[in-house]
């Protein structure tokens, strides 16, 4: 077990380093640069760029060597947990995104949390009572759910929250608490503030859970061995634990791997049209205004949080499968 | 006597018939399989075949008199009589404190609704100068189903017009993935050893980044200075870039149960090249999953596209989809005064329904243990 994880944080860190190379060339595909951008919009306020200035910014940023060059420095001080400067904002990567990141991690492992929650107990209710109303009504929720993009779901939601309570949301703090330190109030105000991202950002996995846990249980109770449990006089509710929902949650463990990519990419959206202040925002930002070592610093490290996902969802699988477990273990 | 003959006819034919007509057979039982298909059908026929046809104005006319006006609701009773279909004309009154601008309707003018009328110029098909259009109404009569924009210009046209876009990019995102993912799937699962594993690791990787955020750096590294065509182009690249992975893993699970097989040998003792081997013989022989697999795929390239360009880092004004549509209701205060400007989500969310819908029969369909 133990060579196991060891095995599998080793191959996640040549894929992050495999990563870092990929964002960074992504952050460099858009033609021009930061400077360009920068010297365009001095000239369209009509100021006078200095040619000297320019060389000297260049220099203080790297912009003028060559592309592999760049990329070790970066690389390299990213070992040392130095992310560069964003250019825009004149400050450190790492204080810039410090809280956003943390506020990001936060709203998608809730989330994550939550489909779970929510998802498997409807799942099993579905499959244990098909073509009831409930089941019915929970595949109608699932397509629909999927059919619907986080971005839509958002709008809609303020909208109806907006025309028929006249409450303005959006945001995760009220203007009172925007930049106050944290405290009980700030905390209280932020609970206020949770439950329509999480609603917009869980509803898509929800629903493609539902009908996952609700098809892979479907599958077991047909089986013989459900059949002669109850034969034998097995209580219902002791032989669905037991037996068929234990195998029917392997898919589900093993959904974290892509239900928390997805959740970073819904999160990313909604923070758009919510206004939250997460990652989303400033990376839209940050790509538009060419701010390199800022957007490849957040690809980065959403993808590796994405990473962590397939990684928690593997160890997992072991631990719920014994037989993947025992598998293992005879190799080893 | 007969009836015995009957069935077994019946039962003859049921052994005798192709995989296709016995998955043909069980799609049509499918019932909301079925509504999904039709609905899509229609669209694909009005969006991208007739939208000048079926629309009603130019996406880029303008009435400067009824920016953000409200849609005319179709009435058939006037002064309690039954009336062919008809508008009411639109009173304007501004707000002499917002200045924003109110639309009544004017129940003494009446505009009925014509068919086959003569109204803006189009191209049909790009190529044949036509002005017919399916309905419309008399001058100075306006007709705005679905309301109008900021500038005045007719949502319901826009909407149709959008439509082309919005659901031919799911097909070219699709068809490209397609290869692509036809290509590395089959190569891997064929040749084994280094290569595959060399593509099970590409996939891993692009398969745990999060979407979107890779989404839009490609997508902010399309100049936009470009042609609309060639954005389209590359947005649709962009989308199949992240999309092939899924169907690469089919693809290869399903050749490597294939390979040992009986006919795989045969047709490499007749000398067939790998290439061959995998386009000629094994792939015909799961189509019908992969059509599944492309058409559950195709939902997902359409939402991608209209999340883009909702952000803004997709397509871009001039060109009409129903993400650049949607661009409009970023701000919620001026939405919660012009709902009609989110009836293009209406439209984005029954089309991925209905996709999901099919996709799910066609998987029943494909799936030879389910009952018949």
């Amino acid at each position: 077990m133990l060579s196991y994880i060891v095995q599998r944080i080793l191959y996640m860190m040549v894929l992050l380093v495999l990563l870092s190379f990929v964002s960074f060339v992504l952050i460099e595909l858009p033609p021009g640069d930061f400077l360009d951008n920068l010297i365009q919009q001095l000239r369209n306020a009509g100021v006078q760029v200095d040619v000297e200035q320019i060389r000297d910014l260049e220099e203080r940023y790297g912009l003028n060597l060559p592309f592999m060059q760049r990329y070790l420095k970066w690389f390299g001080n990213l070992l040392r947990g130095d992310m560069g400067e964003s250019f825009a904002y004149n400050q450190p990567v790492t204080e810039l995104i410090g809280q956003r990141l943390l506020l990001t991690v936060t709203i998608s492992l809730l989330t994550l949390v939550l489909t779970y929650a929510i998802a498997i107990p409807i799942g099993i209710y579905s499959a244990t009572h098909q073509y009831s109303f409930t089941d019915y009504a929970a595949t109608a929720f699932g397509f629909i759910g999927l059919a619907t993009p986080n971005f839509l779901l958002a709008l809609i939601l303020m909208y109806i929250v907006f025309k028929y309570f006249g409450w303005s949301v959006g945001g995760l703090f009220s203007p009172e608490f925007e930049f106050s330190p944290w405290n009980l109030a700030k905390l209280v105000d932020l609970l206020k503030h949770l439950p329509i991202p999480l609603i917009v950002v869980g509803t898509a996995g929800t629903a493609g859970l539902i009908r996952v846990m609700r098809a892979a249980l479907l599958d077991e109770l047909r089986k013989q061995y459900v059949l002669t449990g109850r034969a034998k006089g097995l209580e219902e509710g002791r032989l669905l634990f037991k037996y068929p929902l234990r195998i029917a949650i392997n898919p589900i463990v093993s959904s974290v791997g892509w239900l928390l990519p997805a959740i970073i990419s819904g999160e990313t959206l909604t923070a758009l049209v919510l206004g939250l202040p997460t990652v989303g925002p400033l990376l839209l930002q940050a790509q538009q205004g060419q701010d390199m070592y800022l957007a490849g610093s957040l690809v980065m490290l959403l993808s590796a949080l994405a990473m962590m996902g397939m990684l928690i969802s593997d160890l997992m699988l072991v631990l719920v499968d014994p037989r993947i477990r025992f598998a293992r273990e005879a190799t080893a | 006597m007969n009836r015995t003959t009957n069935r077994e006819q019946e039962t003859e034919r049921y052994y005798l018939a192709s995989s296709w007509t016995l998955m043909r057979r069980k799609f049509f039982k499918h019932r909301m399989a079925l509504v999904g298909g039709s609905v899509l059908l229609l669209f694909y026929f009005v969006g991208s075949l007739f939208a000048g046809f079926f629309s009603t104005h130019d996406t880029l006319t303008r009435f400067g008199d009824y920016s953000l006006a409200s849609p005319q609701r179709v009435r058939l009773f006037h002064d309690g009589r039954l009336q062919r279909p008809f508008v009411y004309g639109l009173k304007v009154s501004v707000n002499p404190e917002t200045y924003r601008r109110t639309y009544v309707e004017d129940g003494t003018t009446v505009y009925p609704i014509r068919f086959f009328v003569h109204g803006d110029q189009y191209r049909f098909l790009g190529l044949v100068r036509s002005n017919l259009r399916f309905f419309g109404v008399d001058e100075p009569g306006t007709l705005f189903l679905f309301g109008t924009d900021r500038l005045g210009r007719d949502m319901y046209s826009r909407t149709v017009a959008g439509a082309r876009v919005s659901l031919t990019i799911g097909l070219v995102g699709v068809a490209i993935s397609f290869v692509i993912g036809c290509l590395l799937g089959g190569l891997s699962g064929y040749l084994g050893g280094t290569v595959d594993m060399l593509i099970q690791r590409l996939i891993e990787f692009l398969s745990s980044l999060p979407t979107l955020p890779i989404w839009m750096a490609l997508a902010a590294a399309v100049p936009s200075e470009w042609d609309p065509i060639a954005i389209y182009f590359m947005i649709t690249v962009i989308l199949s870039i992240v999309g092939w992975t899924g169907l690469a893993r089919v693809v290869r699970g399903k050749l490597l149960q294939l390979r040992v097989e009986d006919y795989v040998l045969a047709a490499k003792i007749a000398g067939a090249t790998e290439l061959s081997t995998i386009g000629r013989h094994l792939l015909p022989g799961f189509m019908s999953f992969l059509i599944v697999h492309l058409t559950l795929a195709i939902p997902g390239m359409i939402l991608g596209e209209t999340a883009l360009s909702f952000i803004g880092v997709g397509l871009r004004a001039p060109v009409v989809s129903w993400g650049v549509l949607l661009q409009q209701t970023q701000n919620i205060r001026s939405v919660s005064l012009t709902p009609w400007l989110l009836i293009p989500a209406i439209f984005v969310i029954v089309t991925v329904l209905c996709f999901n819908f099919v996709g799910d029969g066609l998987r029943d369909a494909a799936d030879p243990t389910a009952d018949r």
